[in-house]
């Protein structure tokens, strides 16, 4: 079931993802051919796919827990001295593991990208004294669900099990963290894999148009480095690389661990210790230099299609920014998410340019971001990112309505408690919480946070952030009207 | 405002997924779910889960592009694209508003056989919502300039699923070729000259005709009893009166004597793949034994990594980067069984042909085996268990199945029907089914190559 990408908050959200992992994203191994499968929106596929966090940072905020179950969430410290957050959910008999080592494929070595992406495939694929199939054969009798993603910043992995096979789940993710084996005919297996899925990235113009765009935005960084390599970077990677990637970033310091289910503290404490307590206490600093996207040009890459993928962004706010909030209620005025936004009323509802008109406000760890795409008839593509520009000047002149503040805080805050609907949802939430260093108070405090924002405030963040003429936009298709500073074949 | 495409050339979908996942419940009621009727003939479902202070509602009608005519493809579609539009109460986008401004979110699908419609609200706003949605239900109001703007966002989203991407295409195409009659073989989004040609009479007629209470079902999940519902949905929804309904019956396909064989060729495909199709009954359709039959089929072949599909052409003759086998139980009339293929690099497509085709003289000659069968029905319980984690997910698994006409009973005997299913029961219906002259192949390929035409 595929959903609306103008709802992509609302549709994607953890407790249905259960049901999209159950596809076979991750315990039958097709990544990354079917990733469409299992992102709810065409162009948050392409942008998940280079972006990497763009899907988990957009249902981020609207994910937020009910205040009503703050309190049941438990901050535990191991006896191996490891801190875990726990919330107990008894109803299920299941138990889930959301995890994460900060780095990512930022830590991918110039030349090897891609590197923490195959990772991320093999380490269900033999660890220990288990071949892949051994492994993936105790998976399937215990209907364990394992399975590993990478962000730009992070490393991730999520472990759900039925609690009557909380102790071999444990043992088995521990495996697959500390003793993968990268054993030759599961590496060439999943490198082929991935070597076609770039294939097929390549004739999708929305996957064309955000690799683009990250590459023009991010010249000289990691940031602008394709995450799931290139095929000569693939092709390149070793067995030593595999290892050295896990020996060198799967460990403590770097670690963040969320649970949720059936199973109490001590239990957790325990288990957690099982699976962690022998990875090195510390790797190297994650040096990654701060970055401000590039601006100003605007890229066409020809693609023989009828519609032209359009995506756009400009310089944001990092995470701790005091502004971050007011930019993320400007943003859901002005494209982020439901009906009714100015993306939404101006290019779709009232001159009918494209199914698809949002923006995002996106935090990398050391870059800010505000991005927007669409995607229109070749014919309208120039009138259509005329509109986008319109609407920018307009807002950075005159800001946003204060009814168009109100609504925008009104749903952010209203909405706040809808969304852990799920253990899925919250272990998502409890670790993204941790990942952001937002408190163990952020569940009650978000939305005050959120009601705070003035209209001065959301004015002041418009001006210093909507600078229509330094958007970087990337076109894929055969636009008209589009006048490009680079074109690309 | 979406569609759901029951099927992509991977077709890994939430749709299917989701009907293969509950089985084998604890509880003599699945999911804990409850139904009643409304006087006025509109089903309701209630389906408890007091983990968080949210429901969600869905407004299902049994009316999907498969109950459009011919020559007005995608009118069931167009038409929920319009329902967003306003009433006389709630005019120019107010039901959005109102919404987004309690903090709720909402959308709407559309598949061959329904359409349904949701929002997700904390349980304060459960009245407010259904009164937004009974209010749509019969005061629709649209305007000649809305229907002609809506019209070109619809064909984006057509340019956007589907003409800008070839296995898209390939798939729409291989629809057509699959269902010659059947209203199944046109695409839900609706063909584009069709689409150009769909004007607001036709939109209304469409509207009055389907969308009445004794054509719905209301599914509400969440933080909800079935006492506080009833109420509600009787002041609510209770109140509209029915309307005489048109007999849902879809011209059937002739017997399929001949294999087809559709290849797409485009440039702009990065790599060839390949599909093989079977016609196959579904439980509604009947007979119901070989539907379920052919869900643990389909689960044998390819439910995990250590499925018979991957494990032999992936892993071991490593001929594949990508290969399995679905099956869509769920749709009203007969179905699809269907397997794919995408070749490694080094491989051709007429070799990863052979390859699928070798595997599957295997499974008729050979059968599966008890293991495999009972491996199957240990994961499907597991997955009945896991699925409970989301009570929206079952939600959409109760409005898809009674919206396609089968009863709350027949829905809760899922799980003890898989469970009967031996391993002769599911040779007899491969055997039934993957028929070489029924088969329907497709084929992707970059470039022409004479072999595989």
């Amino acid at each position: 079931m595929q959903c609306d990408p103008m709802l992509t908050t609302n549709v994607c959200h953890p407790g249905q993802g259960a049901l999209h992992r159950r596809s076979g994203a991750s315990r039958v191994r097709c990544h990354p051919v079917e990733i469409p499968a299992r992102v709810c929106s065409a162009h948050l596929a392409g942008m998940t796919r280079l972006f990497g966090l763009v899907l988990l940072a957009v249902t981020l905020f609207a994910l937020q827990p009910a205040s009503a179950q703050d309190s049941d969430i438990q901050v535990l410290t191991t006896p191996a001295g490891i801190e875990v957050w726990l919330k107990e959910e008894p109803s299920i008999p299941i138990v889930s593991f959301n995890i994460a080592f900060r780095g990512g494929a930022s830590l991918d070595p110039q030349g090897k990208e891609g590197l923490a992406n195959m990772v991320s495939g093999l380490l269900d694929e033999g660890a220990g004294e288990l071949d892949s199939q051994a492994f993936q054969e105790r998976l399937d009798e215990l209907s364990i669900r394992m399975s590993f993603d990478i962000g730009r910043d992070a490393f991730y992995g999520s472990l759900t099990t039925l609690k009557a096979g909380l102790d071999d789940a444990a043992d088995l993710f521990h495996l697959a963290l500390a003793a993968p084996t990268f054993d030759p005919e599961p590496v060439e297996r999943i490198r082929g894999q991935i070597l076609v899925g770039l294939l097929r990235e390549a004739e999708d113009p929305n996957a064309r148009a955000w690799r683009a765009w990250s590459e023009a935005a991010f010249p000289d960084h990691v940031y602008g480095r394709p995450t799931d390599g290139t095929a000569e970077s693939v092709e390149s990677i070793t067995q030593q690389d595999l290892i050295d990637f896990v020996t060198g970033n799967f460990t403590r310091d770097r670690l963040v661990i969320a649970v949720v289910g059936d199973i109490s503290a001590e239990r957790t404490m325990a288990l957690v210790d099982v699976m962690f307590a022998d990875l090195p206490a510390a790797g190297a600093a994650i040096e990654i230099p701060d970055v401000v996207p590039a601006t100003g040009e605007t890229i066409v890459v020809e693609m023989d299609v009828p519609q032209s993928a359009i995506v756009f962004g400009l310089p944001g706010l990092t995470r701790d920014d005091p502004d971050f909030y007011a930019a993320y209620v400007l943003n859901k005025a002005l494209g982020g998410g439901g009906l009714n936004n100015r993306f939404f009323e101006e290019i779709r509802k009232a001159r009918g340019l494209a199914y698809s008109a949002s923006s995002f406000v996106y935090a990398y760890d050391h870059a800010g971001l505000w991005l927007g795409a669409t995607g229109t008839q070749n014919a309208r593509a120039g009138e259509t990112l005329d509109v986008v520009r319109d609407i920018l000047r307009d807002v950075a002149e005159n800001g946003i309505s204060q009814a168009e503040l109100d609504d925008a805080r009104d749903y952010l805050t209203g909405s706040f408690p809808l969304r852990l609907d799920s253990n899925d949802a919250i272990a998502g939430m409890l670790l993204s919480i941790q990942m952001d260093d937002l408190g163990q108070d952020y569940i009650e405090m978000r939305n005050s946070y959120i009601d705070a924002v003035t209209p001065q405030d959301v004015q002041r963040i418009a001006e210093r952030l909507l600078r229509a003429d330094d958007l970087l936009v990337v076109v894929a298709g055969s636009p008209e009207g589009i006048t490009a500073s680079t074109t690309v074949d | 405002m979406l569609i759901v495409t029951v099927l992509r050339f991977f077709p890994v979908l939430a749709i299917l997924v989701l009907f293969a996942a509950p089985l084998r419940g604890d509880d003599d009621t699945l999911f804990g779910a409850e139904s009643f009727m409304l006087d006025n003939g509109m089903q309701v479902v209630v389906i408890p889960d007091h983990r968080a202070p949210v429901v969600t509602q869905m407004v299902w009608y049994k009316v999907g592009s498969a109950d459009e005519e011919p020559g007005r493809s995608g009118i069931a579609h167009f038409l929920e694209h319009l329902m967003f539009k306003g009433t006389e109460a709630n005019p120019d986008g107010a039901f959005s508003y109102i919404v987004a401004r309690n903090g709720g979110s909402e959308n709407a699908f559309t598949s061959y056989d329904y359409t349904a419609y949701f929002q997700n609200v904390a349980r304060e706003h459960l009245e407010l919502v259904m009164e937004l949605e009974a209010d749509r239900m019969t005061g629709l109001l649209i305007t000649d300039e809305e229907v002609a703007t809506e019209r070109e966002v619809v064909i984006e989203e057509r340019r956007m699923r589907t003409d800008n991407d070839p296995g898209a295409i390939l798939s729409e195409q291989l629809r057509s070729a699959q269902f010659f009659i059947h209203p199944y073989g046109w695409p839900v989004i609706g063909w584009q000259h069709e689409i150009e040609a769909l004007e607001r009479d036709a939109v209304m007629a469409f509207y009055r005709r389907h969308y009445a209470p004794n054509n719905a079902i209301l599914v509400v999940a969440g933080d909800i009893t079935v006492e506080e519902l009833r109420p509600l949905a009787e002041r609510i929804y209770g109140s509209i009166p029915p309307v005489e309904l048109p007999e849902r019956i879809r011209p059937q396909e002739p017997p399929q004597l001949a294999s087809r064989r559709v290849v797409y060729v485009d440039p702009r495909a990065a790599q060839p793949s390949l599909q093989m199709l079977y016609l196959a009954p579904t439980v509604a359709s009947g007979p119901s034994d070989q539907a379920y039959a052919l869900e643990v089929l389909a689960e044998v072949l390819s439910g995990s990594t250590t499925s018979r599909l991957y494990r032999n052409l992936v892993v071991d003759q490593k001929v594949a980067v990508s290969a399995g086998a679905w099956y869509d139980g769920s749709s009203m009339d007969r179905s699809r069984f269907g397997f794919w293929i995408a070749p490694t690099l080094d491989v051709t497509i007429e070799e990863a042909e052979a390859a699928l085709r070798a595997e599957i003289a295997v499974l008729l000659e050979e059968g599966v085996t008890q293991a495999e069968v009972e491996r199957v029905k240990t994961r499907m319980a597991a997955d009945l268990i896991y699925a409970r984690d989301s009570v929206a997910s079952i939600a959409r698994w109760y409005g898809a199945l009674l919206a396609v006409g089968l009863t709350i009973e027949e829905i809760e005997a899922w799980p003890s029907r898989i469970e009967q299913v031996t391993v002769g029961d599911v040779n007899a219906a491969a055997r039934a089914i993957l028929v070489k002259p029924t088969e329907v192949v497709g084929i992707l390929l970059p470039e022409e190559t004479s072999d595989a035409m």
